[in-house]
């Protein structure tokens, strides 16, 4: 599945020489060079050995070179939502964030669930400089009733199914959801909050929402659905669920029963919940304000374990652009989401390297070949000879200050601005261009 | 190390505001006391005089907005009131967007109450003039909490050691939220009565020290100061519990005061509702100091405006 910039890449052949190659799915961690040609990965060899020329040299010195990554959950909010994020902005920042292949929620205005919305997002004229695989509504406008048609879906071009932003709560439709995802081969994506129980609420229930005054969303709320979620997975032979954004350590002791029964059951973590807490949100932030909201201690704790032992199969970012109008206002009236994109690796090896000693090799697969598998994305998320040519490059040792007024993003809302982080972008390559390059 | 939570670009309440209990020093708050107890709106002094002090009400008010009104004028203050129906707010203008408009034609301060919790907060972070908080969501009241103090001084001679029962609907009340930051802060020993419902497990981690029953004779027991709470009969709905439940089980009638020590203080922040949470007699009975509180409203609140811009000589 090309996307429609590395269809038209330049013709050029690029050497990536000098750096340190992690590409988990080949089982490599060790210096190597890596020729780019044609779009693809032509040759990887030890150092000074790759045999091919090159009309260009990447000196990747001091460096690691990876897998381009994939991240899993994007609003890019076209169509419709342009004065937040466009496709060209979004793509621009994840770029900038290393990622080479987003996945873009339908959660937009209209909808995306025909093939012609799904074939509209995968236009060269977004302007996209990254692929963008987009992921479709499982059911017509979302609205949680008659599934859309997941054939036509797929045929153009949509990845999975969801209705993010909102659940699919009703038994049956999510029973039906898994079965005709079976038939197909195609992912059914959960947002899994039990709506019926957190209405008007805007953060996680515990003794900051208490303290604060505000209605809190239980852990149970999104568990319950996991839950469920995994017992249908489990019945319904060949289901495919991956369950987004996953929070709680609840539903996370689900995702590990669905895996231990050996059903095809997947998920997602983001790096702010990985990174931060309830109590973060201080006096009313609003840029700590998200959904699933920050939770407790004991749910980033769980998290940070089930990052370590294999059971989260890829970070996802789940950005979420929103305008400042929509952001500097009450809290709870305040819209959820937090922008991802430019800020998850650096996050990841602040946090999860050096903080949480989680190895470099471990966060590259969950940025790299877990995402891929997720949603089978093809001759992605390794460097094996003939795989597509999208390469991620960064320095893990470089310092440096986030700030958000330079983000490439449209939006602003982030809770990371002024942070200061080790690990850094240096280039991303997709299809064997370079889009992004530290400046 | 990261510092991110520190660095988020964000400004500071300016001087005089009173956004809650919680994060206000305990010489601040001993301050207020002392200055209210010099405060009396019989004799006027006109500490504000030219001042402009608007009270900008999203919610419905008789006490608080009537008291910080009186207050206002009695420091010699102009007040200007706006609230959510009848102004711009109706048709859609911002919180932010009204701040600025009341401080582009004068405003000295805004009073604020508001249902959503943080409102004041959220102005506060915009505006150079200070923000007192008049209640927002189920947050802080600080302006209550501070008169039921000032009240509670009248009868008592300190808190250190006070028994003090709160008995109804916590969850939802930011009066209990502010008086709890304030009480234990200087040695009251609270504990929180009710069911579940109202009064839930988290209720206990507000501050060090609370107690929660779901007996109302185990609250009583002993106690010093009685808070009451009004039941929030629109909140029921949908709610396992049944009025004549709460009634038969937490309602304070003069056979039940008698578990409290003899020269115990009825209060309640109002508007009360007699034959709910609290009968007629005990409304009307002499360890009631109900209307009390309203009365101690003024010369706080006067307390509290005149501190916000700089009088508080």
């Amino acid at each position: 599945m090309l996307s429609a910039k590395s269809q038209k890449r330049e013709p050029a052949s690029l050497l990536i020489k000098g750096g340190h190659v992690i590409d988990p799915a080949a089982k490599i961690n060790a210096p190597m060079d890596v020729l780019l040609r044609d779009g693809r990965v032509a040759e990887i060899a030890l150092p000074n050995k790759v045999r091919g020329s090159a009309d260009e040299k990447f000196d990747a010195r001091g460096l690691i070179v990876a897998p381009g990554f994939i991240d899993l959950h994007v609003h890019l909010r076209e169509p419709g939502q342009n004065y937040k994020e466009t496709i060209a902005t979004g793509t621009a920042a994840a770029a900038a964030g290393g990622f080479t292949s987003v996945c873009t929620m339908p959660n937009t205005a209209p909808v995306v669930d025909t093939d012609e919305w799904v074939a509209w997002l995968r236009h060269p004229e977004r302007g996209a400089v990254v692929n963008v695989f987009p992921i479709a509504a499982a059911t017509r406008s979302s609205r949680g009733a008659a599934l859309t048609d997941f054939a036509a879906l797929q045929r153009a071009g949509a990845v999975a199914v969801t209705d993010d932003g909102k659940p699919i709560l009703d038994d049956e439709t999510m029973r039906a959801a898994l079965r005709l995802g079976a038939e197909l081969n195609l992912p059914v994506v959960q947002h899994a909050e039990d709506t019926r129980l957190t209405e008007s609420c805007s953060m996680h229930e515990g003794p900051t929402s208490f303290r604060l005054g505000l209605r809190g969303m239980s852990a149970a709320a999104e568990a319950n659905i996991v839950d469920r979620d995994v017992m249908l997975a489990q019945q319904i032979r060949e289901s495919r669920l991956h369950v987004a954004h996953l929070s709680t350590s609840d539903a996370l002791k689900a995702v590990r029963r669905g895996k231990r029964a050996k059903a095809r059951v997947t998920c997602e973590v983001t790096p702010h919940h990985f990174t931060l807490l309830d109590e973060d949100v201080g006096e009313y932030n609003t840029n700590f304000k998200m959904n699933p909201p920050l939770r407790s201690a004991t749910d980033r704790e769980a998290i940070l374990v089930a990052l370590a032992d294999g059971t989260v199969d890829a970070i996802a970012t789940d950005h979420a652009p929103h305008a400042t109008h929509e952001k500097e206002v009450e809290f709870e009236r305040a819209s959820f989401g937090i922008t991802g994109l430019e800020t998850a690796l650096a996050l990841a090896i602040t946090k999860l390297h050096r903080e949480h000693k989680i190895p470099l090799t471990r966060i590259v697969e969950l940025f790299t070949v877990g995402p891929a598998r997720v949603f089978d994305l093809r001759s992605r998320g390794s460097l094996a000879r003939g795989n597509f040519a999208d390469v991620t490059i960064f320095d893990p040792k470089k310092r440096w200050t986030f700030e958000a007024a330079k983000s490439r993003s449209l939006s602003r809302n982030t809770p990371f601005d002024g942070w200061q982080f080790t690990g850094k972008v240096v280039a991303t390559i997709v299809g064997g261009r370079v889009v992004y390059r530290t400046p | 190390m990261m510092h991110g939570l520190h660095s988020y670009a964000m400004n500071k309440p300016a001087r005089g505001s009173l956004l809650g209990i919680e994060h206000l020093e305990d010489k601040e708050i001993l301050g207020l006391l002392k200055l209210a107890r010099r405060m009396n709106p019989l004799k006027p002094r006109p500490l504000l005089r030219n001042k402009r002090i608007v009270l900008l009400f999203y919610e419905a008010s008789t006490r608080t907005r009537s008291s910080f009104e009186i207050a206002a004028k009695s420091l010699g203050a102009i007040t200007t009131l706006v609230q959510s129906s009848g102004s711009s707010i109706e048709k859609g203008e911002s919180l932010l967007d009204t701040g600025y408009t009341l401080r582009a034609v004068g405003a000295d301060a805004i009073v604020i109450r508001h249902p959503a919790a943080g409102a004041p907060h959220l102005m506060a972070k915009h505006l150079d003039i200070p923000v007192i908080n008049a209640g927002d969501g189920m947050h802080e009241h600080p302006s209550q909490a501070l008169l039921d103090a000032f009240t509670i001084l009248k009868h008592k001679k300190s808190f250190t050691g006070l028994q003090i029962a709160i008995i109804g609907d916590i969850f939802h009340s930011r009066v209990t939220r502010s008086n709890c930051h304030l009480l234990t802060r200087f040695g009251a020993k609270i504990t929180l009565c009710g069911p579940p419902e109202f009064v839930p497990e988290v209720s206990a981690t507000l501050v060090p020290g609370l107690r929660i029953t779901r007996h109302v004779e185990e609250g009583l027991r002993g106690a010093d100061v009685i808070m009451l709470l009004r039941l929030q009969k629109e909140r029921l709905a949908g709610q396992k519990l049944h009025l004549q439940d709460y009634i038969a089980r937490y309602q304070m009638t003069a056979a039940r005061l008698k578990l409290a020590k003899r020269d115990a203080i009825v209060m309640h922040p109002g508007p009360i509702i007699r034959g709910l949470e609290l009968t007629a007699e005990v409304a009307d009975g002499p360890q009631s100091v109900i209307v009390d509180e309203v009365h101690n409203g003024v010369p706080t609140r006067m307390a509290i405006l005149a501190r916000a811009l700089g009088k508080a000589r």
